[in-house]
């Protein structure tokens, strides 16, 4: 018995050891945050007039939301050891199609947007069929969505319109409430901001909190991690995959929905490359691309570092083409940082666990 | 005697026509470990994959608590309590200790729309289970991966009991593991075994089958060799049975003639030249 209290105490010790600086760069998202105070200082020296200003705040902001929106259903998706390269085209897909209806048939925009719902979540449910039933990579499954729609996109586009681009979506019946709905501009301290903004923020608590609080989230981390452990401890993971892909495609169409209220039109190549800037957003996040660990909190910060980096290179007056350069950049650090930051939290937990186990022989 | 918990009387399982097993019987009693022991392809795993539900035997009955049971799926059987710990264990390295042990089975609370996972809950009854085992762990949200080998086979083994198993089915427990460790997972199957589960110990190692067992099955190319009880058999004796020796004796004799042979023909260059 004493043997164990000893034990005991030792091992209390060890707790507080831990110090503040170690728990942080435990944490999934450290690498991003670090990535963000970074990117903030440098365009804070480069351009403080405009970026230190309130309206600095709101151009970045409603640079991230969109992105962000799609970031905290891709990480999802990415923790379940999925990919989806169909997100960027369906953005343009989704408002494609409810633009079009909505324009061409008369039909009321909340109706449009409804079919358009439904067509969201019958190609996320096909993504994601097809990739359980088949045990394809999704890389490639959703590869071929990805071109399907793209090629959909144009074509069915020029058949309706006669034209790669669908306007005066503006005068469709219902137009100013869904605009209200998706995407309306209000004025807080002085500055335009978005709801977008708002709902970004309340999709990545929610998302946040089914994915740590819930049976579901256990699900999503499980299939992610290793499918076949999962399934032998009796998680439906076909059902969990499948849902993932479809929750990727529902927040696509509501990304598209915020970009036809906003811009009042749709073009036909509308979100084509977009897919890569979510998932780069999600890496370096913390997420890692084999699955079974992330974060959505680390996602969303991934998200805003990009909508600096867009917001910054137009206020440092830069040509906008070195957002894609930044881009590869900031995934590349984020790989290494993510590799880096794990392996020493685990060194960390392994050298614990030894020395506990001879401790206990001893 | 009481009536054992599980009991397979004359199981037959052909792949094609393979024979698998033949008419294998055997019997698992609560609060003793019996030792299936046999080598590789001696049809140890299509038996337990049997007992666990992944199999139906060709032929054969499957009796627990007396009554004749088919067991149709692993699921089945773990529902009946049944539960087998794999070697490759059922535990996800990168989660944490509590949403592992829960996986699958998570406890829920609050109201419909805020139904979640009860975590206070998993991470105190974790704390609680694993040091029933005798391990005390700091950290409930220390992720598998960073656990030795033995303590995750004690996690595994005290997830099923927690979850209700009256018979557990350990595949090679101490296969992978170095002594310590192997001491240490040896130490918790007679835990499972005082809390009175039957227990079933699959092993190519007789040393540590001896030491925690009570009953010995030896299979050797899909047919029960023997079965006996402890003080009906040594070590040294298993051991033979288990067809180690004879075969590691046979084999030093086939090495001795090699080497003779090659003196004879060393010796018949030296006489040419």
């Amino acid at each position: 018995m004493a043997f164990q209290n000893a034990r005991m105490l030792k091992t209390d010790e060890r707790i507080a050891k831990t110090g503040l600086v170690r728990r942080v760069f435990r944490r999934v998202e450290a690498g991003a945050l670090i990535g963000a105070v970074v990117v903030w200082a440098f365009f804070a020296l480069v351009a403080p007039e405009n970026w230190l200003s309130i309206t600095g705040v709101a151009r970045i902001l409603d640079s991230s939301s969109t992105l962000g929106i799609m970031a905290v259903a891709v990480a999802l998706l990415m923790i379940g050891g999925e990919f989806d390269l169909s997100t960027g085209v369906m953005t343009g897909t989704t408002g494609l199609i409810a633009g079009m209806l909505a324009t061409e048939l008369n039909t009321s925009i909340w109706l449009a947007m409804l079919v358009s719902l439904i067509f969201a979540l019958a190609v996320g449910f096909f993504n994601g069929w097809i990739v359980v039933k088949t045990r394809l990579p999704s890389f490639i499954v959703t590869l071929a969505t990805f071109f399907v729609l793209r090629g959909a996109n144009v074509g069915v586009t020029r058949l309706v319109t006669a034209k790669v681009v669908v306007s005066n979506i503006d005068q469709a019946i219902g137009f100013m409430s869904a605009r209200g709905f998706f995407n309306l501009e209000f004025t807080l301290l002085g500055t335009q901001f978005r709801t977008s903004t708002i709902w970004w923020i309340a999709l990545a608590l929610i998302a946040t909190w089914v994915l740590q609080r819930t049976r579901y989230g256990n699900w999503i981390f499980a299939v992610g991690g290793d499918v076949n452990t999962a399934r032998n401890v009796g998680v439906p993971s076909e059902r969990v995959k499948i849902s993932l892909f479809m929750i990727t495609a529902v927040a696509a169409w509501l990304v598209g929905m915020m970009g036809i209220v906003r811009l009042r039109s749709s073009v036909a190549s509308e979100g084509i490359g977009q897919e890569f800037v979510y998932i780069i957003a999600v890496v370096t996040g913390g997420t890692l691309l084999t699955g079974g660990y992330g974060s959505v909190v680390g996602a969303c910060i991934g998200a805003l570092i990009f909508g600096m980096a867009r917001v910054g290179i137009v206020f440092s007056g830069w040509d906008t083409d070195w957002f894609y350069s930044f881009l590869g950049i900031m995934l590349i650090v984020a790989v290494l940082v993510n590799a880096f930051t794990r392996k020493r939290a685990e060194e960390v937990r392994i050298a614990a666990a030894k020395a506990r186990t001879e401790e206990e022989v001893n | 005697m009481a009536e054992p918990i599980l009991e397979v009387r004359d199981i037959t399982k052909l792949f094609g026509s393979v024979i698998a097993l033949n008419k294998v019987s055997t019997k698992v009693h609560r609060g003793e470990v019996t030792c299936l022991l046999g080598d590789n392809g001696a049809g140890k795993s299509t038996l337990i994959k049997i007992l666990s539900g992944v199999f139906q035997p060709t032929e054969g009955t499957c009796h627990f608590n007396g009554e004749i049971v088919t067991l149709r799926s692993p699921r089945e059987a773990r529902a009946m309590g049944i539960a087998t710990v794999y070697q490759e264990l059922s535990l996800l390295p990168l989660m944490p200790i509590w949403r592992n042990f829960f996986l699958g089975a998570e406890p829920e609370k609050g109201s419909p729309l805020l139904r979640r996972f009860d975590i206070e809950f998993a991470k105190r009854t974790v704390r609680e289970e694993l040091k029933k085992m005798g391990i005390e762990i700091r950290d409930p949200d220390q992720p598998v991966g960073s656990m030795s080998g033995g303590e995750r086979q004690s996690i595994a083994i005290s997830r099923a009991v927690y979850f209700g198993a009256k018979v557990l089915i350990l595949d090679e427990p101490t296969a992978a593991l170095g002594v310590k460790q192997a001491s240490m997972v040896l130490r918790y199957v007679a835990q499972a075994k005082a809390r009175d589960l039957g227990v079933i110990f699959i092993s190519h190692n007789p040393q540590h089958a001896y030491t925690v067992g009570d009953r010995f099955f030896i299979l050797k190319r899909g047919k029960v060799l023997g079965s006996w009880t402890k003080n009906e058999l040594s070590l040294e004796d298993m051991i033979r049975n288990m067809s180690g020796v004879d075969e590691l004796e046979a084999l030093s004799r086939e090495l001795e003639q090699i080497a003779a042979g090659r003196q004879e023909r060393n010796n018949g260059m030296v006489h040419e030249s």
